[in-house]
This record gives C-alpha cells, structure tokens and sequence, in this order.
C-alpha cells in the first residue's frame, strides 16, 4: 500500500497499510516509542483504504480492513483515521487472536501481580486504569487483557489508552505531563482523545504478571463491595472474551484456573476517587 | 419408550465450582453451566442408556424424589438432547 | 509492492513444496501469511509447514492457525453429528459434502482446511422430511423474505439455509450438486447410490464423484472466490484416491469439461498426477490461473477487471439469462446489491 508502517504492543505485532498518509502519520507519532514485530513479521495485517480510488481525495472515507473484517464496518471520516487505525488493530485482536484468551479488561500491574477490570461500557474500566497509572502503577491495559493458556499470566497489551468524554479533562489534570494525541470531535463514541501510557509501562510491556484480582467495576452507585463467586465470574469472562469458544479446551483450562485462582470483586462507585481508594483498599487486604 | 444415554465420559471435563458445575464437551467445544441434578443425571447414564423410569429409581436411590419427578426429568433430558450432552436412542 | 506481479504463487508454491517457503524474508512471510489468511489457506499452510524451521514469530502464528483449524473442525463435526441425530429416525442417507466431508472421513484435503456451514445430501424426494426434523431440532428458517424462499425452492440445489437457534451455525440441505438452473444436472441418484457409509452412519460422496464435486463447485459456484482453497481440495483428493475411472465418471455427470479444467489447474499450480492429457494447459486456463492468484502481499483481490468477468459469468451459468434479469431486477428494488 502507499504509506505503511509496522507497531509491536505487548506480544502482538501489526502491520499497517494505507491509502492516505495521515494515519500513517498519526501512529507513527503516538507509537514513537513502540518496538517494530518481533523476527519482522507482524502478527496482523491492517488496511485503510478507499472504497474507490477516486474516493481517496473526494469525500475521503476511510475503510477498515485486514486479516479479520466485519463485513458490515462503517468507513470513517479520513478525520478519524487515527480511530479507523486503532479499531482495524482491535478488530484484529478480537477476531482473530488465538495465542492467549483475551478479555475485554482493563488491567495494572503493582509487584508482579496485575489487577483486571471489566464489565459493562461505560463502567470506567480505562478511566480507573489510567487513574491508576498516574498513582505509579504499572499500565498493562485500558481494552485487552491476555491469558496465557499453557502459565496463567496475564501479558501486557499497552495501547494507546482511549479517553472519551468526561475522561479526558479528568487524565488531562491528573497527567498534566504527558502525551495526548489529537482532540478528535464527533465519532461514533463522541469525543475522544488519547492517552499515551508512560515510559515505565511501555518499558516493561514485555512483562507477564500474575493476576491478582478482578474486579466488575460500576459507575454511579454509592461505594460498595461484594464477592463475585467462581461460577458468575466465569459466566461474565466469557461474555467479556472475544475468543473463548475459539481457544477450545486451552480456554477452558485458562478461564477456570482464573476464576478458581484468583478472587473476584464487584465494585460500585460514585465518583473516580471513591473507587480508587476502594481499589487501594482492597489490594493492600489481599 | 425412548431410552437416553450420556456423553462418554472421555469427552466431558467437569469442574464444580460452587452452586453450578461447568462441564466443558471435547466433542462439541460448549461449555456448559449447570445446576444440580444435571452432572449426577449424566453420570447415571455414562455407561449405559436407560428409560427414563429406570433413570429415575437410580436417581431416586441417590436424592430425595417428590412425586411428578419422572415428568421433571423427562424434560430435562429433552434438554440435555437439544445440547447435546444426552443422546436420545 | 512487487509481490503483485506474482500474486498468491508464493502461496500456491509453500502449499506444494512447504520448503520453498524458507526461502522468505520477513517481507515474503508477512505477504503469505497475509495471503493465506484471505483464502481461507493459513491453516492448510500451517500444516504443510508444520515442522520446518520457519522464523519464530512464523511458528508462533502457524501454530495458532492450526489450533484454530483443529477448533474449526469440532465445530464443523458437531454440527454434522447433530444434523444426524435429527435425521437419524427418518433412516434416509444423509451424505456430507466439501469440507465437512473430508474431515469426517480424515482426508488429506481435510488437514487444516476452514469449515464454512454444514452441506448435505439428500434424497430429492425425501428432502420435506429432513426439513422438518431439522426444524423439530432447532433449526430456523434465515430467510423469510417469500420472494428468497421461492427461489431457492424452484431453482437453487438446496433448501433455503437454516441457522440452529442455539449454535448460531448454518446448514443447507442438497438434492443434487449443481442449481437446477445450471444445463448440467448431475446424477443425483448415483451420488447417494455410490456414496461410502462412515462408522457412525453418515455418508462420503465416493472418491471420483468427490473430485467431481469440487471441480463442478470450483467453477459453478460462486464467482471463483476461494478458488485456490477448492483447487487445492482437488490436488489432495487426486493425490489420495488418483484419478483411476474419473473420467468416466466425470462424463457420466455431464462434468467432463469441468473436472478436465480442474486436474489441468490443478497439475499446473501442484503437480498433481493426473493423466497425461491434463499435463498441459488449455484454453483460458491461464486466465482461470491468473484470477486465482490474483492477490497482493497485503492480501487484497488484484485484477479487478479479470473478477468482474468471471462474476457475470458465474451468474450466468447459475440462471438463464432471462431468469437472471428477474432475479437482479427483484433484488435491486428490495435495494440489494447483486451477489
């Protein structure tokens, strides 16, 4: 394709093709810091390209495609190429990683062991996890958390951290420092805008961690924790993972030994802070 | 009378957990969440296939059984069939 | 890319001697594993690769394309031993076709092949029955557009698809192997007649009839898409059974055009043994060539031109022109798109 480029996050390499350069561009600068696909050779190929080739200048709109491809994926704006180039790498993971079990959890690492949360969108999953690495810990996370099924360890899979909405003044104060990427106005979530992790979580993205806890956070209820028993929590994962039926047994093996191994909480909160307390909380009591 | 019999044990991974049991089915790939009497159901019916009546005096030996059960049960196992865990022969 | 100019022929070659492969760079694998991935091939690469020396992050992912693979055919096996068990009290032969066939008879065309929805056989008369024990079971109607459901009644070689209410997988129910709108009308009969019984009661169409099936899905079905994949079918089924009384049989079907085409392909692309008169190309095979290899190292179609060709003529073949006027012509003012 005309402009490409090539990206490793955590274990998982892509490749990126396209038809303009502009979201080229866009990763290049936001993934500065980002290894290349380990022996060259991406795990994933993704593709931006023009239903038309006259398309590329007229109303430009940008299709996903790749490997993995949902027929019915609306093209975006070339605007949100940024965007259209983070969901074709997610469409990616969703549809076609085979390696570990993914769960569509945010996930943070302190002293080897990772906490992961998950639960409904919108629950603050990755407002938590952002929150949560501006108070030192490690980011692994904000959209996939991965299982290895033959160690049980959670790897790392630190992209860019998605900030929608009211999220974004909240990061923008509690990280006056670090690196945002482009304000990008009216997409299919409203506004968002990204967060780069920080140096410490990309340096070590190559870390497993033992997982720890996990917890169902919820927003806009007064601050109370209850015990999530094995079978519900097994129940949830699986609603959260995109390929559990895919991984067969390994799956089975992995998700069990997740929820019998590691205890489960679910969360409700009423404002960011209560739940970070709550999460400290419950840490240092494990 | 329709006699039922059970997945081969081989191909069935059972894990209780704590009120529900998940049986992962090697032949099918489904995992399957269930409730009692279902794993003891098709432990009964591992080795042979039996007619619901004499399904039910084996359960019988093992739990507490009201009456209406054999109407229960029948029902049951036209699920455990749609599943895929109980063959209907 | 330069890939371009030779398209998916790196591809063909790994799937024919795995170890031309190794000569890759990482350009070379990403642009196959890319290639594979769009014809369904990445796990039929994976285990005709299995075992070489191939870069490690190669390995990693030609290991999970054939755990997908394996995952792929539990799936594809349930779903025919379930479509058994509903049909089973009706004692009729219930013969599975393509993919899942292979794999339940443990072909080599099987080894890590994709497994689309469940295909099957029926006797013509008898195909009410299995409609209705299959719905008794759970399946459910996909289209219950009337206008669909008359087509695919009056002119298609299949029952209306099916979808199981609970697995969310497909079935279609055949009666022959080519639409009735096709000029060529198999022997539908023979088929099932010659079929071979597997352990369990299902049926495998005999190994000539098999090749011919592929090589009439090959070129009637579809626009070529998946081209390579059905193609490689044929070279593993000929390298397995040979093509011992194929012609015959190919003949007999009205085939004979058809399965020709295929082995010459075939031994082109393969180096499948075939007979000495498939040993060179014919025709338009070159252009038959030339479109299955029409993909680029980042796995898109190529050669836009030669696949609307041979996308009007499929339909072509399918429908009498007339019929097929009526069928776009319906389909355009329900605003479909053809195809």
């Amino acid at each position: 394709m005309r402009h490409a480029t090539a990206l490793r996050i955590g274990p998982v390499g892509f490749r990126l093709g396209s038809d303009w350069p502009g979201p080229v561009a866009a990763i290049d600068d936001l993934y500065a810091g980002y290894p290349q696909p380990l022996d060259g050779i991406p795990d994933f190929t993704v593709r931006l390209f023009a239903a038309r080739p006259w398309r590329r200048w007229l109303r430009p709109s940008v299709h996903i495609g790749g490997d993995y491809v949902l027929p019915d994926a609306a093209p975006l704006p070339l605007a949100l190429g940024l965007i259209a180039a983070e969901m074709g790498m997610n469409l990616q993971m969703a549809l076609g990683q085979r390696r570990y079990l993914l769960l569509h959890a945010s996930a943070v690492e302190r002293d080897g062991r990772a906490l992961l949360m998950t639960g409904i969108s919108g629950a603050g999953k990755s407002t938590l996890a952002a929150l949560l690495m501006a108070r030192g810990w490690r980011l692994m996370g904000d959209e996939f958390a991965l299982v290895d099924p033959e160690t049980g360890l959670v790897h790392a899979f630190p992209r860019l951290i998605s900030l929608k909405n009211e999220a974004i003044p909240v990061m923008e104060a509690a990280l006056p420092g670090a690196r945002f990427g482009p304000r990008l106005e009216g997409t299919p979530k409203g506004t968002i805008r990204h967060l780069v992790p920080d140096a410490g979580s990309l340096a070590a993205m190559d870390a497993p961690a033992v997982p720890a806890l996990i917890l169902f956070p919820r927003y806009g209820f007064a601050t109370e924790t209850r015990e999530v028993l094995p079978s519900e929590t097994f129940l949830w994962l699986t609603q959260a993972s995109t390929n559990y039926v895919a991984l067969a047994e390994r799956g089975f093996d992995a998700l069990t030994r997740l929820v019998t191994q590691v205890p489960a909480r679910a969360l409700d909160y009423p404002d960011t802070d209560s739940a970070i307390a709550e999460v400290e909380r419950l840490w240092a009591s494990l | 009378m329709n006699r039922y019999r059970a997945a081969a044990p081989a191909t069935l991974r059972i894990v209780p957990l704590d009120a529900l049991t998940l049986i992962y089915h090697r032949a099918s790939g489904i995992t399957h969440i269930v409730d009692s009497p279902v794993p003891e159901i098709l432990e009964a019916l591992a080795g042979e296939a039996l007619a619901v009546p004499v399904l039910l005096a084996r359960l019988a030996e093992r739990f507490e059984l009201a009456d209406g059960e054999a109407e229960a049960l029948a029902a049951r196992l036209d699920e455990l069939a749609a599943a895929g865990l109980v063959e209907r022969l | 890319m330069g890939l371009a100019v030779s398209g998916a022929r790196i591809l063909a070659d790994a799937l024919r001697a795995p170890e031309t492969a190794l000569r890759l760079d990482a350009a070379g694998w990403t642009a196959l594993i890319a290639m594979a991935r769009a014809e369904q091939l990445a796990g039929t690469l994976a285990h005709r690769l299995e075992g070489l020396a191939v870069p490690g992050a190669a390995a990693c992912i030609l290991a999970d394309a054939r755990a997908s693979a394996a995952q792929g055919q539990t799936a594809a096996l349930w779903e025919a031993e379930m479509a058994r068990r509903a049909l089973a009290p009706l004692e009729m032969p219930v013969v599975l076709l393509k993919g899942t066939a292979f794999a339940a008879a443990g072909l080599s065309a099987g080894m890590g092949r994709s497994i689309g929805d469940l295909d099957i056989l029926v006797p013509r008369g008898r195909i009410g029955e299995a409609e209705a024990a299959l719905i008794a079971a759970g399946w459910e109607w996909v289209k219950p557009d009337p206008y669909d459901d008359l087509y695919y009644r009056r002119w298609m070689h299949e029952l209306p698809p099916l979808i199981h209410r609970e697995r969310d997988r497909m079935i279609d129910v055949h009666h022959t192997i080519l639409p009735l709108t096709a000029r060529i009308t198999p022997d539908a009969e023979a088929l099932i007649a010659d079929s071979v019984v597997l352990a369990d009661g299902l049926r495998v169409l005999s190994p000539p009839d098999m090749i011919c099936h592929a090589a009439a899905h090959l070129f009637a079905d579809g626009d070529l898409a998946g081209g390579l994949r059905n193609l490689w079918d044929i070279h593993c089924l000929i390298g397995e059974s040979g093509t011992q009384g194929l012609e015959a049989r190919a003949a007999h079907h009205g085939l004979s055009a058809a399965v020709a085409r295929a082995g010459r392909l075939s031994h082109a692309l393969f180096g499948s043994a075939v007979p000495q008169a498939w040993r060179r190309t014919a025709g338009a095979d070159a252009l038959y060539l030339r479109r299955m290899l029409a993909r680029d190292g980042w796995g898109r179609a190529t050669r836009r031109l030669t696949r609307m060709g041979f996308y009007i003529r499929s339909h072509a073949i399918r429908m009498p022109p007339a019929m097929l006027a009526r069928h776009l012509w319906t389909k355009w003012r329900k605003g479909h798109v053809p195809g």
